[in-house]
Formats: C-alpha cells, sequence, structure tokens
C-alpha cells in the first residue's frame, strides 16, 4: 500500500465502520446508550474522510484520477488473486453517498429506534452493512466486488429480518437474501466466463485482455448478461424484483438506507463501473429490463395503499431507470440518477419513517394495535402537524417527479434525453423511451397521491388526529438535510442553470468508452443527445405535469373518483393492486413443485434406496447366510463333525472297562505289551 | 559256568519271580518284597555286564546306587503303606481301587 | 534432520490409554482430563510441525524409516507434506475440542475415551503413514472403535448405525485391500508409498487384465474403496444415518475428519500413484461431484431433523470437493497447459476440505448443544429460539452463514476456487452446479428460520443459554474460518507446493500411451 491520501482514507472508511459492528456486537450492550454513540462516531469519521477526499477530488479538477492499490490475497504460483482499490471520481462521489446516508441513517435511527430490543444490534448491523457497500463501492476487481456483495446481502438479510418475532420479517429476510442469491449465481457464472478466458478478476486487466481481443463476441455477450444478473438481483430488477417491497419489513431507516439509497444501488453501480465490457447485446438485453422494470413497478405502485409499500414500488421503478440508461449508453446519466435518487429517496423514506412513528405513538396511545400505522387511507390532513415532514417530503417528491428546480428533473431529463437518443438512432427500439416517458408520467401521479393522501384532505381517523406530532429533531434533521440536497443547486455548482446538468458532476465524471472492439455506442448516444436535448426536457415536462395534475384532480379536488375508476377497470387494478400475482406464481410454480421434488428426491434417497437397495445387499446377504448356515450346521457340523464325537464318545464307553483301578492288572497290561514289543522287535 | 548267560539266565528268573510276585500278590507288603526281587535282578545284570561286558566300574557303581535307592524306596513304600493301613485297615491292594472307572 | 515427532503425535494417545487404564473406573473427571491433556499434547506437537515445516518444499518431511516385517518388505514409513500437514493439525485440534464436547458422557467413561483415544491414532496414523501395508493397518484401526463409539454411545438406533457403518466401511476396505495388492505384485513388491509413485505408472503400463487396463481397474477399485468414506453418491446413505445416531462428539470426527480421509486417499494414493487415470475419470468425477452437490442439497432441504440437514449438507459439499479435483487435468497438454485453473481446482479442494472440518464440526457441536438441552432436533419443533438464546443463535447463524458459503469465511473462498479451476474444462456442470449456492442458502436459512426466528415457542421460554464449555469448543472453530475466510494466503502457502507436485504428476502424464 502507499502512503497516498485517497487511499489511506479510503481505508478508514472501509475499515471504520466494521471496527464499530465487532465493538457493537461483543461489547454493545453493556456500553452506555448501548453503544450507540460508537456507531455514530464511526461514521461521522467516514463521512468526513469522505468530505475530504471528495473536496480534493473538486479542487484536483481532474476528470481521468484513478488510483490503485492492491495486495495479494492468495498465491498459488501461478493462480493468484490480488484484491485491491480502485479510487476515481465515480468511487469518491459514490463513498460520500454512502457516507452520507448511512450518518443520515444512523442519526435518524436514535429516536426511531429509541428502546428497541436490540437496539444495540440494530447499530452493529449498520456498521456491516456500511462496511460492506464501501467494500463493493471500493473494489478494483469482481472477485472482492463478489464478496462484499453477498455481504451487503447479509446485512440486508439481518436488518430486514430485526423484527424477527413477525413472521412476515423474517419470511422478506429470507425471501430478499435468496432472491439476492439467484442473481449472484448470474454473477458468479459471469466471473468464471471472465476468468476462464482472461485469467484476471482486475477491472482493468480485464479491459485490456478485451480490447486486445482475448474474450469477445457471444463469450462476452453472456458474461455481460451474467454479471446484470447480480445486478439485477441486488437492484430489484423484473423478474428479481419480488424482494424489494417484502424488505420494507425491515426498519424503516433502514429501508432508507439500503432499499432505496445504496444497496439497491449497488447493481446499478456494477453496471456503471463494469460499462466497458458489455457488448452491445448485453446492453440492449439491460436496456429492456431495465425499461420494462421502470414501467412495471410504477403501474404496481399506483395502487398501493401502504406508504412504504409505494415508495418501494418507486424505488424498484426508479432503479430500472438507472439500468434503461446504462443500456442505452448513457450510463453517467444513470450514475448521476443514482446520487440524486440516493437523496431525495432517502429523505422520502425518513419522511414516511416519520409519519409511521408518530401514527404508532398515536395508535399507541389509544391501545389500537389492530389498525396498521402504514396505511395511507388511515392518514390524512398530517400537513398542519408535521410541517417540517410535510415541506421535506414535497420537495422531494417534487424532485422524484422531475420538476425543474430539483435534482430530479436534472438526472432524469439526462436519462430520457439518452434513451430519445438512442431511439433516433435504432428506430427499431422505440420502445425504450416510451417506458422511460410513461414511467415518468406514472411516477408523478402515484407520488403526488402519496403526498395528497398523507398530508392533505380531512383526516381519516379523526381519532388519533390530536394525538399525531412532529418528530423529534434527531428525525427531522436528515429530513432537512437530504431534502436541501434534493435541489438542483448542489449538482450544478458552479452553474446556475436549472434547465442544464452542466456542473461539476458532468465535469468531474466523464464515461470512459467501451472496451469492446466496435462498440461506440456510449460515444453515439452523448452525440445524440445534444440533438434531443430540448426535446426530451420539453416532453418529459409534460408527461410530469400531466401526471401531477392528473393526480390533483383524482385525490385533491377529487374531480375524477379514484374509486369509480377502479371499478371500471376492475380487473387491470386488480392485477396493479396484487403485483400481477408474482408472488402467488412464483409459490406456486417454483417454490412448491421444488420442494415437492425435494421431499421426492429425500424420500427415494432415504426410503427408497437406502432401505430397499443397500440394506437390500444385506438382505440377501442374510438370507444367503441363512443357507449357508443351515448347511454348515445340519450338514457339516451335525453329521460329520459331531459324527467324529459321537463315535469317540462311544469308543470310550466300552474302553472305560478296562479302567479296573487295580494296579496289578495295569501292569500286567503293561507287561502284555512289552512282550508283545519284544515279540515284534524279534520279527 | 562262569559266563555271562549264567548271570543273565539267573537275573532272568529272578526277575520273572519278582513279577510273578508284584503281579499276584494281594498282600502290599508281598508286592514290595516282589519290586526287591526285580531290582536285585537288574543288579545282577549290572554286575555280570561289569564283569564280562568291559564296564569296568560303572556297573559296580550303579548296583551300589540302585541298593541305596531300593533302601530309600522300601522306606517310603513301607510309609505309603502305613498311611493305607491307617485309613483303609487292610493292606489288601484289591480293597483300596479309588482309581476304579 | 533427524526427529520422530511424527511418531510422537501418533502414539501419543497411546500413553494416554495406559494411563487411562490405571485410572479407577469411577474416576470419571481424572479419565476426561487425561484425555484433555493426550489430546491436547498431541495438538501441540502438530503445531511444532507446522512452526518446522519447510514451505518451499513439495515433497515429504519429518520422514522416518524402519524395518518391521522384511520378510514381506513391509516397512514403517511416516511422512508429511503440504497435502497431510493441514489434516493433521486439524485431526489434532478437533480431537481436543472433542474430548470436551464429550465431557458430559457419563455412561462407561472409561471405554468410551480409551476408544476415543484409538480412533485418534488410526486417524493419525492414516495420515501420517506412507507404508501402504501401514496405512492398511491404521484404516482398519480406526474402523473398531468407531462401530463401538457410535454402536454404544449413541442414539435410539445405535446398532443398526453401528453395523451399517462398519460393514458399509468394510466393503470399501476389502475393495482398497485388492487394489493394494494388486499394485504390491505387480510393482516390485513394495509397500513403500514413495517407491510406488515412481514404479506403478511405468511398471502398469500396458498392462491389461481381462481385457481392461491393470491402471484403471486399480484406480476404480481404490475409487470405490474411498468414495464410501467420502461419500461419493450413490455410497453415501451410510453417513446421515451414523451421524444423527453418532454422539455428538464422534459426529463431529466423523464429518470433521472421517470424509477427508477419502478425498486424502484419493489424492495422495489415486492421483499419485496412478495419474494416468485421472484423465480418464475425471469427466466422471464432476459428474458425481454434481450429483452430490444436488443430490445432496435437495435432501438437506426436505430433512426435518437437524442433525441429518447438517449431514447431508456435508454430501452437498463433497461435491464441491470432487469437482475441484477433476480440475486437475486442466494442466494437462490436451487442455492447453491451464495450470491456472488446475491449481484453483486442486487447491480450492484441499482447502475445502480443511474448511468442511472446521465448518462441520462447529455445525455438530452447535445440534449437539441443543439437543442437550431439548434433547429432539426436530426442525419444525422450535421456533423463536433467538428471542431466549441470543450468543447461541448469534454463533449457530455465523455457522450457517460460513456453511452456505458467504464471503467472509472459509467456504467461500474454497468453494469458489473449485469452481473456478473446473470451469474451463468442465463448463456445463460447474454451471449446473452453481445451482447449489443457492440451494445452499435455503436450506440453512429456512432451517434457520424455523428454529430461531418468530415467537418464542412457550415450551422453550427456560431454555438455558449456551454455556462456557460449549463456547470453548466452537470459538476456536469459528476464529479458523473468519481468519482464512479473510485471509486464506497462509493456507495457500502451506499447500501449494504439494499441490504443484501433484498437477505435475498428473499432467505430465497425458502423454502415457494404453492409458487410454
Amino acid at each position: 500500500m502507499t502512503g497516498n491520501m485517497f487511499i489511506n482514507y479510503s481505508l478508514l472508511i472501509l475499515f471504520l465502520p466494521v471496527a464499530a459492528f465487532t465493538i457493537q456486537i461483543f461489547i454493545g450492550k453493556r456500553l452506555p446508550r448501548q453503544g450507540d454513540w460508537v456507531s455514530i462516531g464511526a461514521v461521522i469519521i467516514t463521512l468526513v474522510l469522505a468530505i475530504a477526499m471528495f473536496a480534493s477530488m473538486l479542487f484536483g479538477h481532474d476528470p481521468n484520477f484513478s488510483q490503485e492499490a492492491s495486495f495479494t490475497w492468495l498465491d498459488m504460483g501461478v493462480f493468484k488473486i490480488e484484491l485491491g482499490f480502485l479510487v476515481d471520481n465515480i468511487t469518491i462521489t459514490m463513498l460520500l453517498v454512502v457516507a452520507l446516508i448511512s450518518t443520515m441513517t444512523h442519526i435518524f435511527s436514535l429516536k426511531y429506534m429509541e428502546g428497541d430490543i436490540r437496539y444495540s444490534r440494530y447499530y452493529a448491523y449498520l456498521g456491516l452493512f456500511t462496511f460492506s457497500m464501501n467494500g463493493i463501492v471500493l473494489a478494483n476487481n469482481l472477485i472482492s466486488m463478489y464478496m462484499f456483495w453477498e455481504l451487503v446481502g447479509v446485512s440486508s438479510y439481518l436488518l430486514i429480518g430485526h423484527w424477527y418475532e413477525k413472521d412476515s420479517a423474517s419470511d422478506a429476510a429470507k425471501k430478499a437474501f435468496l432472491t439476492n442469491r439467484v442473481g449472484d449465481i448470474g454473477f458468479f457464472i459471469g466471473i468464471l466466463l471472465i476468468f476462464s478466458s482472461l485469467g484476471t478478476f482486475v477491472f482493468s486487466e480485464i479491459y485490456d485482455g478485451i480490447a486486445a481481443g482475448q474474450l469477445g463476441g457471444t463469450v462476452l455477450t453472456f458474461a455481460g448478461i451474467g454479471l446484470f444478473l447480480g445486478a439485477m438481483g441486488k437492484s430489484s430488477q423484473f423478474p428479481l424484483h419480488i424482494w424489494l417491497p417484502d424488505a420494507m419489513e425491515g426498519p424503516t431507516p433502514v429501508s432508507a438506507l439500503m432499499h432505496a439509497a445504496t444497496m439497491v444501488a449497488a447493481g446499478v453501480y456494477l453496471v456503471v463501473r463494469l460499462f466497458p465490457l458489455f457488448t452491445p447485446d448485453a446492453l440492449l438485453v439491460i436496456a429492456y429490463v431495465g425499461g420494462f422494470t421502470a414501467l412495471f413497478a410504477a403501474t404496481i405502485a399506483v395502487t398501493q395503499n401502504d406508504i412504504k409499500k409505494v415508495l418501494a414500488y418507486s424505488t424498484v421503478s426508479q432503479l430500472g431507470y438507472m439500468i434503461l440508461s446504462v443500456g442505452t449508453g448513457a450510463y453517467i446519466a444513470g450514475f448521476f440518477h443514482l446520487v440524486t435518487h440516493a437523496m431525495f429517496k432517502a429523505c422520502l423514506f425518513y419522511g414516511s419513517g416519520s409519519v409511521i412513528h408518530s401514527m404508532h405513538h398515536a395508535l399507541d396511545k389509544k391501545h389500537d394495535h389492530k389498525t396498521d400505522p402504514q396505511d395511507m387511507r388511515n392518514m390524512g390532513g398530517f400537513k398542519k402537524k408535521m410541517p417540517i415532514t410535510y415541506w421535506a417530503m414535497l420537495i422531494c417528491t417534487l424532485a422524484i417527479s422531475g420538476v425543474p428546480l430539483f435534482s430530479g428533473f436534472l438526472s432524469k431529463d439526462a436519462i430520457l434525453a439518452g434513451t430519445l437518443s438512442f431511439a433516433s438512432q435504432n428506430p427499431g427500439h422505440f420502445l425504450l423511451p416510451v417506458f422511460g416517458f410513461g414511467a415518468a408520467a406514472i411516477t408523478a401521479f402515484y407520488m403526488f397521491r402519496l403526498m395528497i393522501m398523507t398530508f392533505h384532505g380531512k383526516p381519516q381517523m379523526p381519532e388519533i388526529y390530536d394525538d399525531i406530532h412532529e418528530s423529534p429533531k434527531e428525525m427531522t434533521f436528515p429530513l432537512v438535510v437530504l431534502s436541501s440536497l434534493s435541489i438542483f443547486i448542489f449538482y450544478t455548482l458552479p452553474y446556475f442553470n436549472p434547465f442544464s446538468d452542466e456542473g461539476w458532476f458532468s465535469e468531474m465524471i466523464v464515461a470512459s468508452d467501451s472496451v469492446v472492439p466496435g462498440n461506440e455506442t456510449a460515444h453515439y448516444i452523448a452525440e445524440g443527445i445534444h440533438h434531443v436535448h430540448y426535446y426530451a426536457m420539453a416532453l418529459s415536462l409534460i408527461v410530469a405535469a400531466l401526471g401531477i395534475f392528473l393526480s390533483w384532480t383524482m385525490y385533491f379536488k377529487k374531480k375524477i373518483s379514484a374509486d369509480g375508476w377502479a371499478k371500471k377497470l376492475k380487473p387491470i387494478y386488480n392485477l396493479s393492486f396484487n403485483k400481477y400475482f408474482f408472488d402467488e406464481n412464483y409459490n406456486q410454480y417454483l417454490y412448491q413443485p421444488f420442494l415437492k421434488l425435494s421431499n421426492l428426491v429425500a424420500y427415494i434417497d432415504w426410503d427408497l434406496y437406502d432401505k430397499y437397495f443397500i440394506n437390500g445387499f444385506g438382505r440377501v446377504t442374510k438370507l444367503f447366510s441363512f443357507f449357508t448356515g443351515r448347511l454348515d450346521y445340519d450338514g457339516l457340523d451335525q453329521t460329520i463333525i459331531d459324527g467324529i464325537g459321537r463315535s469317540t464318545r462311544r469308543a470310550g464307553g466300552v474302553l472305560k472297562y478296562l479302567q479296573t483301578g487295580r494296579l496289578q492288572s495295569y501292569l500286567l497290561f503293561a507287561l502284555l505289551g512289552v512282550i508283545l514289543l519284544v515279540l515284534f522287535q524279534s520279527f | 559256568m562262569d559266563n555271562l548267560n549264567t548271570y543273565l539266565s539267573i537275573a532272568a528268573i529272578l526277575f520273572s519271580l519278582g513279577m510273578f510276585g508284584v503281579i499276584t500278590r494281594r498282600n502290599a507288603i508281598a508286592v514290595l518284597m516282589g519290586i526287591e526281587l526285580i531290582l536285585n535282578s537288574a543288579n545282577l545284570n549290572f554286575l555280570a555286564f561289569a564283569k564280562f561286558g568291559g564296564m569296568n566300574m560303572s556297573g559296580h557303581i550303579f548296583a551300589l546306587f540302585v541298593i541305596i535307592m531300593a533302601a530309600a524306596e522300601a522306606a517310603v513304600a513301607l510309609a505309603i503303606i502305613i498311611n493305607i493301613y491307617n485309613n483303609y485297615k487292610t493292606i489288601n491292594v484289591d480293597d483300596v481301587r479309588e482309581l476304579r472307572q | 534432520m533427524e526427529t520422530n515427532i511424527l511418531s510422537w503425535i501418533i502414539w501419543i494417545p497411546l500413553l494416554g490409554m495406559a494411563a487411562i487404564a490405571f485410572v479407577p473406573r469411577g474416576k470419571t473427571k481424572a479419565i476426561k482430563i487425561i484425555t484433555a491433556v493426550a489430546t491436547g499434547v498431541q495438538f501441540l506437537a502438530t503445531l511444532g510441525l507446522l512452526s518446522q515445516f519447510d514451505l518451499s518444499t513439495g515433497g515429504f518431511q519429518f520422514m522416518e524409516r524402519a524395518t518391521w516385517i522384511p520378510s514381506f518388505n513391509i516397512t514403517y514409513i511416516l511422512g508429511v507434506d503440504g497435502l497431510s500437514l493441514p489434516m493433521v493439525i486439524l485431526t489434532g485440534l478437533l480431537f481436543f475440542l472433542s474430548t470436551f464436547v464429550s465431557w458430559n458422557i457419563n455412561r462407561a467413561v472409561k471405554g468410551y475415551f480409551s476408544l476415543f483415544l484409538l480412533l485418534d491414532i488410526g486417524i493419525m496414523g492414516v495420515f501420517l503413514s506412507l507404508d501402504f501395508f501401514l496405512f492398511y493397518v491404521f484404516w482398519e484401526v480406526m474402523l473398531l472403535p468407531m462401530f463401538f463409539l457410535i454402536g454404544m454411545w449413541g442414539g435410539p438406533q445405535r446398532e443398526y448405525a453401528a453395523i451399517k457403518f462398519f460393514l458399509y466401511t468394510l466393503v470399501g476396505s476389502v475393495l482398497m485391500l485388492i487394489a493394494i495388492l494388486a499394485l504390491y505384485f505387480t510393482c516390485g513388491r513394495t509397500f513403500d508409498m514413495l517407491l510406488l509413485m515412481e514404479t506403478a505408472p511405468t511398471a502398469l503400463n500396458g498392462v491389461m487384465w481381462w481385457g481392461m487396463s491393470a491402471i484403471k481397474v486399480i484406480w476404480v477399485l481404490l475409487f470405490i474403496g474411498f468414495a464410501i468414506k467420502v461419500p461419493v453418491f450413490p455410497f453415501h446413505t451410510w453417513l446421515p444415518l451414523a451421524h444423527v445416531e453418532a454422539p455428538t462428539a464422534i459426529s463431529v470426527i466423523l464429518a470433521g475428519i472421517l470424509l477427508k480421509l477419502g478425498i486424502y486417499g484419493m489424492l495422495r494414493i489415486n492421483y499419485s500413484m496412478l495419474p494416468g487415470a485421472v484423465w480418464w475419470f475425471a469427466g466422471a468425477l464432476a459428474v458425481l461431484g454434481l450429483i452430490n452437490v444436488i443430490w445432496g442439497a435437495m435432501c438437506a432441504l426436505a430433512q426435518k431433523d437437524l442433525k441429518k440437514l447438517v449431514a447431508y449438507s456435508s454430501v452437498n459439499h463433497m461435491g464441491y470437493i470432487l469437482i475441484g479435483m477433476s480440475a486437475v487435468i486442466a494442466a494437462g497438454a490436451a487442455n492447453g497447459n491451464n495450470v491456472l485453473a488446475a491449481q484453483a481446482g486442486l487447491g480450492g479442494a484441499v482447502f475445502l476440505m480443511f474448511n468442511h472440518g472446521t465448518i462441520s464440526a462447529m455445525l455438530f457441536i452447535l445440534v449437539g448443544v441443543i439437543y442437550e438441552r431439548a434433547h429432539h432436533r426436530d426442525i419444525e419443533g422450535f421456533g423463536g429460539l433467538a428471542t431466549r438464546m441470543p450468543i447461541y443463535s448469534g454463533i449457530v447463524a455465523l455457522a450457517f452463514f460460513a456453511g452456505l458459503g458467504l464471503p467472509g469465511f472459509s467456504g467461500f473462498i474454497s468453494e469458489a476456487m473449485c469452481f473456478i479451476g473446473a470451469f474451463p474444462v468442465f463448463k456445463g456442470i460447474v454451471i449446473a452446479s452453481t445451482i447449489g449456492i443457492l440451494l445452499n442458502a435455503t436450506y440453512f436459512l429456512w432451517a434457520f428460520q424455523r428454529i430461531f426466528l418468530g415467537t418464542l415457542n412457550e415450551k422453550y421460554k427456560d431454555l438455558p443459554e449456551i454455556n462456557r464449555m460449549e463456547l470453548f469448543t466452537v470459538i476456536p472453530l469459528a476464529v479458523i474460518t473468519l481468519f482464512l475466510g479473510i485471509y486464506p494466503k497462509p493456507f495457500l502457502d502451506l499447500i501449494s507446493s504439494t499441490m504443484n507436485v501433484i498437477i505435475d504428476t498428473v499432467a505430465n502424464v497425458s502423454s502415457f500411451a494404453g492409458v487410454f
């Protein structure tokens, strides 16, 4: 390792949270305040370090800045694995995002998780997550990325299952881990394909190998799709999206940190990081999966009543956006959206957490444990009671809907421009922008539906309305910080044009070209964006306005009856309300048959194969032994062997009469014997 | 007359008499006397061979051994007979048939 | 260097047995302490071996040689190399820890610990002996105490399990004996393994028996003999039964070491003496590995008994090892001299062999802990134990995650290496067996959920937490698993020279005519 500042800071950023994790696991409970200050201290230091790195990146002003450091992890001669860090502008930006959201979550949880039975455990797992996430971000090779990738899955498992007494929580945790593993198999096969051709896991060496033509064509396409499968699992893309909505069983700050801002973005980060190695075919798959997911998830979000579920599907949809943009080649736009989305979506989750927290307390006061504190149908009119939450969430809703002056507008606009540019060059793929714009309209619609149902209108449960209060400072502080960061200015500095994404971000983070020979997608798209930029902007503004307007008339003004339309479109409504029956179908056609098959296999193994076949050998031997035994005993032993005994005994019975006890007769026999011997001798 | 055959014939007769006594007598003392005869027939043989067979003094020494041994044997045998008498009140060997089948 | 440390390592337990013989039957504590001291000293001696071990050479070290039965050319040869050293250390460690796992044994204590030490001698002997005859003797010495340990101190079906185990493995021993004798008579009447490694490939080259290549016949005989021990599908059914019925400490030894004897035998004998047939058999090996992975995992998924689940997970993990072992042929000229893949595969297989030893030992100890308290192992019969036993469930979670191949634990990198190694040669098989990664996670997490998560089963609201003695037996294993998962280099440095020797042996033989 070099004495380089970036590498040293990265090391600290990586290992401080895991140190906090270790302390919390072993002695957390015995520390004052259950040790929450240890965790918070650790993440605040990482935040400071991340800011320092970020600042030096900004002042260094080198778009191609990149540093690597590695060490030998194992070495068998030829087979060798080196693990290491890659620090460039994307890494630094991502580190800052992770550190920031993580810090905010730690602070938010102070009050949200207050009095929880496993308070120190909770902070420990947050530390583990932060560590693993930073590991993914810093990895310069596939193997350590895969390792941290799985660790992120575990911390997600542990945190979703934090309230494991509830079956739904432990189910959701298991589902999240296993669904992720499905994707990870693809990821692993992708790694195998790349390694078997190039013999290296390190990104830069992989790029060199591909550029040199050692790996290409179909194999590379499949490798790319394999890696993307990993991203699909983590970023909850169709058809592996099923775990993310269920993951909302975890504590809300966790949802904000992992299932909105960072962990699920890891998939996007993976494809952004590895963009240069994807072939055009692989990218097309990525684009369609992402685009379809964006639209598909948005249509589910429209009908959900659980505030967190709406946000969860919204997250799936937004991740679809990012993936879509990577697929179309405008991958920097996707990364941009990742950053802005992290801020406003985390903030939205904190907002929902704040609302739920308040509902929970109000319901507790009434000793009502039946009413669902997350159901928006029980809310309404909270604007007056929770002004900070309201305004913060409003800003973020505007951002996610793509309204100018807010960050979401810039990044979403860039993505939509990218799809438009892609479609204009490949008219066959006109569906991609349709997915994008369609999702944009629906996003605006359901986000305002959420805001209006929660904060406007009449209170739906007047009996608890008086007990609804604004959340404490620990919870509103992250809301304020993150909603502020959803304003365009933070991304366009040093410029102040709210309609252009020109700024430090676009200057510092530039697309690197694909290394796949003959693939110039990124280049073309970048060219194309300039041509379609204004169309895209206009269109996106129109669809956003449309969505907001519809929502406004339907839920605020109630000019259009939402229930009436739901009835009219009953089949479609049902499909969306039940999430297209994915869970049910997976259960019926995948899990249950597989479990049955397993039971059958176990039955064959134990009750048929072992009992009859293996034990059959024993039985045959036993039968055979029975016959040989009979032969042996009745035939050999009883007749021949015992026969000898019997005849000996009979002879003895006769000869015993020679034993007279008279010594003199014995002597006589002896004498006769001697005489006989002498006679024999003489003839 | 002074040749080996004479001595051996006498010794053989002596042996046969002794053997006859041992086998036929019922009285334990008489059996013992028969044994003495057998031993002495052996002595006679030793001495005859010492004289005619060139055994030098070995024959004499063996004869002396046999006499000593006969004395010891007589002592032991008489002690056994006394014990038998004490236990069975008889010295008739036919009445002491514990080893009978 | 003249030393007889290896003999000491093998025979130290004998001193323990002698000492136990003089202790009166009733003094159980003294017997246990003597066993602990004997195994402890043995373990320290193996660590001493490690500290003196020369990493740069792949050959045998600390060799000892003495004539034993000269008329049949039988010698007492001991030696250790990078393949056997990790297993020797593992044996030392697991016997030491198992002594404490057996601390609760209170029936016929004297007999139990004497047999326990005898088992120790047998296993150490197999790993260290380099004379085929000696090897076979130790191999059989190991069977006998195992039979009694399962049959007398086991669960309700112990007699059936013990007899099944004994007969099943005896079949393997017999086949092995035939192969040993075949080698003895064809390769210059010697049992010296080192000599056989040199002479066997040439002496048997082109020899045909009943229309089959002699190399193949001997290879298959040996393979079946070892496969029963591993166990390779379809010779695996003794294992769940024996594991379930054996007392905890014996399950630990069974899963931790005994299964590895099969793999060790294949690498030491099949691979080193008859490398030609490896080429012929590698494909079948990979397929068997795949079947082991999938079959084992599916059976594990369906189990209701926790111990049986863990037992099937062993079947499952042995599959990865077989797949890794099949990768050796990648280094041959026919496969483009891909030494990299061969190193990854073989290294992964041996690494996993060690790791499965620590991880499955940990799992069995933990199953024993809950059995001790609840007196049953029915997965469905628990529920919510995490609330009641946080430390225990934390450690089980750790062991389960290690078992399902989570990065950060040693299981992951070794499994990954097996896959990485075999992939260039057997693409389809490896891709199919990666499903195992998912199934592993499924059965472990599902079991974890049913036992520990959810609401606490009222029946178990007074269950005591894991105690210090039990913690003491698990923590060293957990630490090793974690350490090697985070930094595997020390272990691979230990084995890589020897692995390269084996790889060279197999790779160079591809030119042999008459093998195929």
